[in-house]
C-alpha cells in the first residue's frame, strides 16, 4: 500500500529499536504517556511494546473521544434517542457505549429507538435533507479532529435553512485535557508526552508549548504509522537525556505550527468553549468543550429539548477512570476480562479500538493471564 | 413461456404470490421452474425421492439475508448456492442435492426475483449440484428486507475421506487459498451510507472442486474450513477453542489485496476480520505443505494460496500474529459488528 508500507518496515522498526535500547539509560525508567487512542492501537496492533526495552513504559492517555464521555452524557443522547420524533444519527463507535445501568444507543435501537450509524456529520445532514419531516439530531463527539467536520455540516444546515437538523456537541479540547492529567499525582510521574497526530494538524504544534513551559515535560508530535511511534519514542528519550523539555514535530508531513487556520476559523464562528465539562475518569476541567454559540440555539439539541446532564454513578469496580489517567493498567481492574469484555463493556474503555482496555484485550491479553 | 408472457417489467411480488392459489402456482411455473428445471422439482410433489449415491452422505444449511443483494462480482443468488456447497466441500463431500427456500417482501421487483433466481441456477449448474425442492413465502411489505434464501445442501464423502477439527495437531501448517477479505469490501463497498468506489469484486464462488484437487494431492489433509462471517480471525478462534490450541500467524505472508487493504485501512478494519466467500483455510502436516500449496496454486480459484501460519500446542485457544513490524499481538474474534472507527 503505498504510502503506509514505508511506515510499517519491519527492517527500520528493529534499526530504530536498536538506537532506543542504545540510547537509554539502564539505570532509570521513562513512562511516556501517548495521549491519542490511535496511537495506543498502533502500539497494540502492531506489538510496538515487543520493541522496547524494559523500562521504556508506554502509559496510554485519555484520547479515546468515546471513553472520556461521561455516562451521564451517553444518557441524554438515549433520551433524546427515545423520543419518537427524534433520529439519532451517531459514530458506529458511540452506539455500544454503556450509559446508567448499562443501557446503550444499540439496546435503545432494539427498544425501537431510531438510531441510525453514520460515517460522517454530512450523511446525518443528509438524513435531515431527505425527510424533512422527523427531527434529526447527530450526536457529535470528539477532540479537535472530528469539530471540523460538525462545523462544515452545522454551517451548511444553518446556511440552508435546514431547520430539522440539530447537533448534540460534546466536542472536546486536548490541552486542557493534558494539562487536566499532569495536574493530577500520577500526572507529575509522566516523563514525556506523544503528541496527537490528526488533532495536531487541526491545532498546530503551538498550543503545546505549556506542556514543556509549565511542566517541564518534553513533547513529540507523533504520526500514527507504527515507524512513527517508534520515531518519536526516540525523539523524546533524547530530549529527556539531554535534560531538555520542548515541543518537537515528528509528524512534519502533516502538522504545521499554527495548523489548519481555516478549519480553526470555522470552528470558532460557531462553537465557544464551555466554562466548564465533565471528563470519565479527569472529572470536570475548566473550558475543554465546546458547546454552540447561543445564536445557534435553534442546531443546538441541548438547548432545543432542554436536556440537562444527570449524575450517573459508575460502577466503582471498573477502572476506566484510573486507565484514562494512566494511574491503571487494564489488567489491573478485577472486571477486565471476565465481567467487561468487548461483547459486554461496563466501561467505555473496553468499546472502541481506541481504548485501552479493548486495545489490551484484543491484541495483548495472553500477556495479562 | 417467458416472463414477459406472465408479468410486466415493473411486476412485483404480491401477498397473493404466496397465498397458495393460483398467483403463487403462476410464480413458481413463470419464474422459478423456467429457472431450476431439474426433473424432480418438476414434479411439483410435496417431495423430492432421490437415489442415494452409496456413500455417507454430508448435510450444510445456511441463511442467506445479504444486503445489498447485487454487489460487485456476484448476487445473493449465486452466493446461496456457493455458501452451502463450501460448507459441504469443507467436509470432504461432493455436492449432490440442493434444496432453496425464498422468503420474499412484498413489493419486490419480480425482475429482480428473476435475475436472483436465474444466477442461483447457472451457479448451481456450475457446481453440478441439483436443486430438487424449493420453497417461496411472502411476507408483508416491512416485514423482511426483499429476499431471504435458505438453502440446505446434501453431499456425497468418499470413503476413507475424514476432514475436521478434530484431526488437526500441533505442527501442523495452516494455508490460505488467496486473497483475504475481497467479499466483505465489496459488499461494503455498495452499502448505503458508505458508497466508495473499488476495483474489488466478491470471491463468491463454488470451491468444491478445490478442495477435491487439494484432497487428491494430499491425502493427509486434516481440515478445511471456509472463513466467512468474522473472517479468519473469527474461524481460527473457533477452531483453537474446539480444538484446545494455538494458533500462530504471520502477518507478512497474508495474502490480501492492495485495495482491501486500503479500503480496511480506511474504515479502521482489519483484514481478518472480514467475511470471505470463495477462500478454504487448510490444515496439513507440515512436510506436506509445499506438496498442499502446489496443488492449490494449480488450480484457478487457489493461484494466490500461501501458508500463513502454524497450528501449536498451547496456550489453548489463542490465536496470535507476528507482525510485520517485529512484535506479536492476539487475534480476537471480531466484537459486535465491525464499526468503522471515527477519526
Amino acid at each position: 500500500m503505498k504510502y503506509v508500507d514505508d511506515f510499517r518496515d519491519g527492517h527500520l522498526a528493529r534499526a530504530l529499536s536498536d538506537r532506543i535500547a542504545d540510547e537509554v539509560d539502564p539505570a532509570r525508567t521513562y513512562r511516556l504517556m501517548e495521549f491519542c487512542g490511535g496511537h495506543t492501537h498502533a502500539i497494540f496492533r502492531h506489538g510496538l511494546a515487543d520493541l522496547l526495552p524494559a523500562n521504556v513504559e508506554m502509559v496510554h492517555g485519555p484520547g479515546c473521544p468515546v471513553c472520556v464521555l461521561p455516562m451521564g452524557r451517553v444518557d441524554m443522547a438515549i433520551d433524546l434517542a427515545m423520543r419518537p420524533e427524534v433520529v439519532l444519527c451517531s459514530y458506529g463507535d458511540m452506539l455500544r457505549v454503556p450509559g446508567a445501568h448499562r443501557r446503550s444507543l444499540l439496546r435503545a435501537k432494539a427498544d425501537g429507538a431510531d438510531v441510525r450509524m453514520v460515517y460522517s456529520a454530512a450523511d446525518a445532514l443528509a438524513v435531515a435533507r431527505a425527510e424533512p419531516d422527523r427531527e434529526v439530531v447527530f450526536f457529535a463527539i470528539g477532540f479537535e479532529t472530528t469539530t471540523p467536520p460538525t462545523a462544515v455540516a452545522l454551517a451548511e444546515a444553518i446556511d440552508d435553512g435546514v431547520s430539522n437538523f440539530r447537533v448534540f456537541c460534546n466536542h472536546v479540547l486536548t490541552p486542557p485535557a493534558i494539562r487536566g492529567i499532569l495536574d493530577t499525582p500520577e500526572g507529575t510521574a509522566i516523563d514525556g508526552v506523544l503528541g496527537p497526530s490528526h488533532v495536531s494538524v487541526v491545532i498546530g504544534s503551538e498550543p503545546y508549548g505549556f506542556v514543556a513551559a509549565e511542566h517541564g515535560v518534553p513533547v513529540v508530535i507523533a504520526g500514527f504509522e507504527p515507524l512513527d511511534v517508534l520515531q518519536s519514542i526516540l525523539m523524546l528519550i533524547r530530549q529527556l537525556e539531554a535534560g531538555r523539555a520542548a515541543v518537537e514535530t515528528q509528524y512534519t508531513r502533516a502538522v504545521t505550527p499554527g495548523g489548519n487556520a481555516k478549519a480553526r476559523a470555522l470552528v470558532e464562528r460557531l462553537f465557544e468553549r464551555r466554562a466548564a465539562f465533565e471528563w470519565r475518569g479527569l472529572g470536570a476541567i475548566p473550558q475543554s468543550a465546546l458547546g454552540l454559540r447561543a445564536e445557534f440555539a435553534a442546531f443546538d439539541a441541548e438547548r432545543r429539548y432542554d436536556l440537562a446532564e444527570r449524575p450517573v454513578r459508575e460502577n466503582r469496580a471498573c477502572r476506566c477512570p484510573d486507565v484514562l489517567r494512566g494511574a491503571a493498567k487494564p489488567p489491573d481492574c478485577a472486571l477486565f476480562g471476565g465481567v467487561c469484555t468487548p461483547e459486554n463493556p461496563v466501561g467505555a474503555c473496553m468499546v472502541s479500538a481506541e481504548g485501552a482496555c479493548a486495545a489490551y484485550w484484543a491484541y495483548r491479553r495472553h500477556l495479562a493471564a | 413461456m417467458s416472463r414477459g408472457d406472465t408479468f410486466g417489467s415493473d411486476a412485483r411480488v404480491e401477498l397473493a404470490h404466496g397465498a397458495g392459489g393460483r398467483a403463487m402456482h403462476g410464480l413458481i411455473a413463470a419464474l422459478f421452474r423456467r429457472h431450476l428445471t431439474d426433473h424432480e422439482l418438476a414434479r411439483g410433489e410435496d417431495a423430492a425421492v432421490l437415489a442415494a449415491p452409496g456413500e455417507r452422505l454430508a448435510c450444510a444449511t445456511d441463511g442467506y439475508v445479504v444486503a445489498p443483494r447485487f454487489f460487485p462480482g456476484g448476487d445473493l443468488g449465486a452466493l446461496a448456492v456457493h455458501g452451502t456447497v463450501n460448507d459441504l466441500a469443507c467436509r470432504g463431500a461432493r455436492p449432490v442435492w440442493l434444496t432453496a427456500g425464498f422468503i420474499l417482501e412484498e413489493g419486490l421487483a419480480l425482475a429482480e426475483l428473476d435475475a436472483l433466481v436465474a444466477s442461483m441456477a447457472a451457479a448451481a449448474r456450475a457446481a453440478g449440484v441439483a436443486v430438487v425442492a424449493g420453497d417461496t413465502k411472502v411476507v408483508e411489505r416491512g416485514k423482511g428486507d426483499g429476499v431471504f434464501i435458505t438453502t440446505t445442501g446434501v453431499g456425497a464423502v468418499p470413503a476413507g475421506v475424514d476432514l475436521g477439527v478434530h484431526r488437526i495437531r500441533a505442527g501442523d501448517a495452516v494455508l490460505v487459498s488467496g486473497t483475504l477479505g475481497d467479499h466483505g469490501v465489496a459488499v461494503m463497498s455498495k452499502r448505503s451510507g458508505l458508497a466508495f468506489t473499488t476495483a474489488i469484486r466478491s470471491d463468491s464462488a463454488a470451491l468444491h472442486d478445490l478442495a477435491a484437487a487439494m484432497r487428491a494431492a494430499v491425502p493427509e489433509l486434516r481440515a478445511l474450513r471456509d472463513p466467512t462471517r468474522g473472517g479468519v480471525a473469527a474461524t481460527l478462534n473457533e477452531i483453537a477453542d474446539a480444538g484446545g490450541l494455538a494458533v500462530r500467524l504471520d502477518e507478512a505472508a497474508l495474502p490480501i489485496a492492495e485495495a482491501v487493504r486500503g479500503a480496511c485501512e480506511l474504515l479502521g478494519l482489519d483484514p481478518l476480520d472480514v467475511a470471505n466467500e470463495g477462500k478454504l483455510l487448510a490444515f496439513c502436516p507440515p512436510a506436506r505443505a509445499d506438496a498442499l500449496l502446489e496443488a492449490m496454486r494449480a488450480h484457478p480459484l487457489g493461484r494466490d494460496a500461501a501458508v500463513v501460519g502454524e497450528v501449536a500446542a498451547g496456550p489453548a485457544g489463542l490465536v496470535e500474529l507476528a507482525t510485520a513490524f517485529g512484535g506479536r499481538r492476539v487475534v480476537d474474534w471480531l466484537a459486535g459488528e465491525p464499526l468503522p472507527r471515527i477519526c
